[in-house]
């Protein structure tokens, strides 16, 4: 059967890579005893496949792992199980089976993420007198980004992807982005681009950008046209 | 949460912050309040390199044992990370606790090859610790020694307060004790070295004075008070079931260059090679049991989630009960996915037969390490393996569907002629035409690979070859071309590769490995001009060791190209290894008249570590 498994990332472990995340569960996994199913051949490894990565720095709270088992305890059993293995950076907040049939991958069906960001220091762009360029960076029809990729270079429009923003009064933003494989906005990309229009406005000093502190709340999938958590996409087993 | 030293922003810019945050699966963290000792184990090398040391495991975990003890891990910082710490003055820190070594009682540093030395001064450096044990005061931490390059510690004596010489299970108990009660009782640093030096494996460098003839070899090794022995032997664990193991050891995030279970079976070697260190240092060979094995298999995999486990000795098929030990762990290991490797397997139908059920044989290389071209000179080195055994294996491997193969030379040895050197070619030739004649045409998945790599000969102390004489820096490359043209001469050619290593630090290599307390000044110079990660070919720099050589008057030829005389005193000689000098002189001779001598199963040569009481020389 398949399973979903929601993670946090946190602490030190945010200074961990995908690729050293992906071989700590497959160790933590061992170590829980969880019933694994793997590949054929000579070196058999377990079928497991990540959702969307998160950037060196960052940390989370909606971080998604699918694999297949053979066998399961309950849902609760499970996720104390592999706690009581795991390290403290990384938690495991869910461990739901997943419909057997139907498009389930949990990297094709991301939709969307929720990010949180903070700025260091926060007193760079005091919110007090900035919300408002805040207010007419989004009110823009379009917003023009210098974008680096591999393989590219261009200018894109970011605007479409910002489904929702806010500059709360804790002092943090609130960003829901499109994520997934062909549509997907890095909260940073976000940021750059306000930071550019404070200082075009004259309102941030050039060169003194505040660092982000970057938090992951949550991965989206759609179904049906209608948002929903990846973590809904399965059932909790009891 | 635990405080890191680094700052989230320089962490970021590393090229991987996982080498400094620590917090692994299975890291010990105590209470520093609540322990005695702190002390600080440290690898002179990078993160990954450091991390997959069965050594630093053990001692790790055997003195985590001791609950007034807090053991923490260091490696060098890569260089990125140097130049961070230097620029900003952050001191260098355990992964741990992430507290500056300054605050540690002890630094216990592994010397597991010579071009680590740098990165010896590096660490203590980095740390704010003066790097000449001389100019350490009452509050700085006890610098430590310890590992194969322990063996001969002269060319670091200025830099360590203490060596240990042998191996870790012993002697720690009664260092860490002896600390406790020097520090209850108000004594001073120098008290407590007074006081180390009497236990046994315990070498305090301070406290002897080497005197030279006028020639420049050594006259005298004389001690300075009573506490220090004139001899001193190196220690070792007698029932290697009963010593301590690490059955929950650190699981790092990123991937080491040993990311697996590592299962020792035995220490020491029967073989006796006469140019391997290892083969005298740690004998005398020792076994663990099949149960105990299997047990620990069982517990270090539950605890770590590993998926492939290696079997570690220096010569595992020399491991009497293999048989039954592969077996076992092969029926648990297909139940719970796990691989094994296998390395230093000799290549005969059973290893062959055991490889093909637990690798893909399409995939995987087999590994021939004949040494010499010749069996003239495979007798000199007492290599024991004959031309025959190499083609038989071969054959049998072919058979079975390899077809690539890895064969390991040295060049430089003792009385090599160019016979010799054109062997090479001519040994990876006649493996090639086997597997031409054994596998029939239809059958052939494209050529045959043989991959014959060739290092230079570095004498190491306790060998029987420490009496010999290097070549220079052009004769080595001389010779390595000479095996190169050869190699384009053979009918097979397509099918051959030949590399060989760098000479110049082979060269360097040798100096430090027989070099005496003198040394010492030019590995110092050195550092200054900037010589670091010696052991990395993208950092090594000759130019800076030949201006340190220069500046202190240290001539690399006195240690390298000096013919050595059979009753000359070394450097060394006052550690004993059980292996007497008497033996190793009589291993020479007879390696000068191509003579091979039995290893320690088939009888006894009276090499000495029968002093021990343990091991092969009391069965039966």
């Amino acid at each position: 059967m398949k399973i979903r498994i929601r993670f946090s990332k946190t602490e030190d472990l945010r200074f961990i890579s995908h690729l050293d995340v992906m071989r700590y569960f497959q160790k933590a996994l061992r170590r829980a005893h969880v019933d694994i199913s793997y590949t054929q051949g000579f070196s058999p490894h377990p079928v497991m496949s990540f959702a969307s990565p998160l950037g060196l720095g960052q940390t989370s709270e909606g971080e998604y792992v699918d694999i297949e088992v053979g066998s399961s305890q309950p849902s609760a059993q499970m996720v104390e199980r592999l706690n009581a293995v795991m390290a403290e950076g990384i938690q495991v907040l869910g461990f739901r089976r997943l419909p057997d049939t139907g498009k389930t991958n949990a990297m094709a069906t991301i939709a969307a993420a929720d990010y949180q960001v903070w700025l260091q220091p926060e007193e760079w762009v005091p919110r007090a007198s900035c919300l408002g360029y805040w207010e007419s960076y989004l009110a823009q029809d379009a917003i023009v980004v210098h974008q680096k990729t591999k393989s590219r270079e261009a200018d894109s429009d970011i605007r479409p992807l910002i489904q929702e923003a806010q500059w709360r009064e804790d002092g943090s933003f609130f960003l829901r982005l499109a994520a997934g494989s062909d549509r997907n906005l890095k909260p940073e990309a976000v940021l750059d681009g306000f930071f550019l229009w404070l200082e075009e406005a004259g309102a941030l000093p050039q060169g003194q950008k505040p660092a982000l502190r970057i938090h992951r709340l949550d991965l989206y999938g759609e179904q049906d046209g209608k948002r929903i958590s990846l973590e809904d996409f399965g059932e909790d087993m009891v | 949460m635990r405080k890191l030293a680094l700052s989230e922003d320089i962490l970021l810019q590393a090229e991987k912050p996982a080498r400094y945050t620590g917090g692994e699966i299975n890291a010990v963290i105590k209470d520093r309040e609540q322990v005695a000792v702190r002390f600080a184990m440290v690898f002179p090398d990078v993160y990954e390199i450091g991390e997959s040391h069965l050594g630093m495991k053990i001692l790790y975990h055997l003195l985590n044992a001791r609950p007034d003890v807090w053991c923490e891990r260091v490696y060098s910082p890569w260089m990125d990370m140097d130049r961070q710490m230097r620029e900003k003055g952050i001191p260098l820190f355990a992964l741990e606790s992430q507290d500056p070594l300054k605050d540690f009682d002890f630094l216990g540093i592994t010397l597991q090859y010579e071009m680590c030395y740098t990165n010896v001064l590096q660490v203590l450096d980095l740390a704010g610790i003066p790097l000449l044990a001389a100019d350490r005061g009452e509050d700085m931490p006890l610098v430590i020694g310890g590992g194969p390059c322990a063996y001969n510690p002269e060319p670091l004596a200025d830099f360590f307060d203490l060596f240990y010489i042998g191996e870790g299970e012993v002697s720690y108990d009664a260092l860490l004790d002896g600390y406790k009660e020097n520090r209850a009782r108000g004594g001073s640093r120098q008290d407590f070295l007074r006081k180390a030096a009497e236990i046994p494996g315990i070498y305090v460098p301070s406290l002897y004075r080497p005197e030279y003839h006028e020639d420049g070899t050594l006259a005298d090794f004389v001690p300075l008070c009573p506490e220090a022995p004139r001899k001193i032997r190196k220690v070792i664990v007698s029932q290697m079931d009963e010593a301590p193991y690490p059955l929950k050891p650190v699981v790092p995030y990123l991937k080491a260059t040993q990311d697996r279970v590592v299962l020792e079976i035995m220490r020491g070697c029967i073989r006796g090679c006469r140019f391997c260190q290892a083969g005298m240092i740690y004998r005398p060979v020792r076994q663990k049991s099949v149960g105990k094995l299997l047990d620990t298999a069982r517990c270090m995999q539950d605890a770590t989630g590993y998926d492939e486990i290696s079997l570690s000795s220096l010569s595992s098929s020399d491991y009497t009960e293999l048989g039954p030990l592969l077996n076992g762990l092969l029926s648990e290991c297909r139940d719970r996915k796990v691989n094994i490797s296998l390395p230093s397997l000799r290549i005969d139908a059973f290893s062959l037969d055991v490889m093909s059920k637990v690798q893909d044989v399409k995939k995987s290389s087999l590994t021939f390490a004949p040494e010499g071209g010749t069996q003239r000179i495979r007798n000199v080195i007492n290599k024991g393996l004959t031309e025959e055994e190499i083609l038989s294996g071969a054959a049998e491997a072919f058979r079975g569907g390899w077809n690539k193969v890895k064969l390991y030379f040295m060049l430089g040895l003792p009385t090599e002629t160019e016979e010799d050197m054109r062997g090479i070619a001519e040994l990876a030739e006649k493996i090639a035409k086997c597997y031409y004649a054994e596998v029939p045409k239809e059958q052939r998945k494209g050529k045959v690979q043989i991959t014959a790599s060739a290092s230079f000969f570095v004498p190491k102390p306790f060998t029987p070859f420490q009496w010999a004489t290097m070549e220079t820096e052009e004769e080595y490359l001389r010779r390595a071309r000479l095996v190169k043209d050869t190699f384009r001469e053979q009918l097979n050619r397509k099918s051959l590769h030949f590399q060989y290593h760098e000479a110049d630090v082979t060269v360097l290599e040798g100096v430090l490995a027989r070099g005496d307390r003198r040394v010492g000044a030019a590995i110092l110079e050195a550092y200054r001009l900037g010589a670091i990660y010696d052991a990395w070919s993208e950092f090594f720099d000759m130019e800076k060791w030949r201006e340190a050589f220069r500046r202190t008057g240290v001539d690399p030829d006195f240690y390298t190209r000096r013919p050595r005389q059979a009753e000359e005193l070394f450097p060394w000689d006052f550690i004993d290894i059980g292996v007497t000098k008497r033996f190793l002189r009589r291993e020479w001779e007879r390696a000068m008249e191509g003579l091979v001598t039995p290893n320690c199963r088939e009888s006894c040569s009276g090499c000495g570590a029968a002093v021990f009481g343990g091991g092969i020389c009391h069965e039966n």
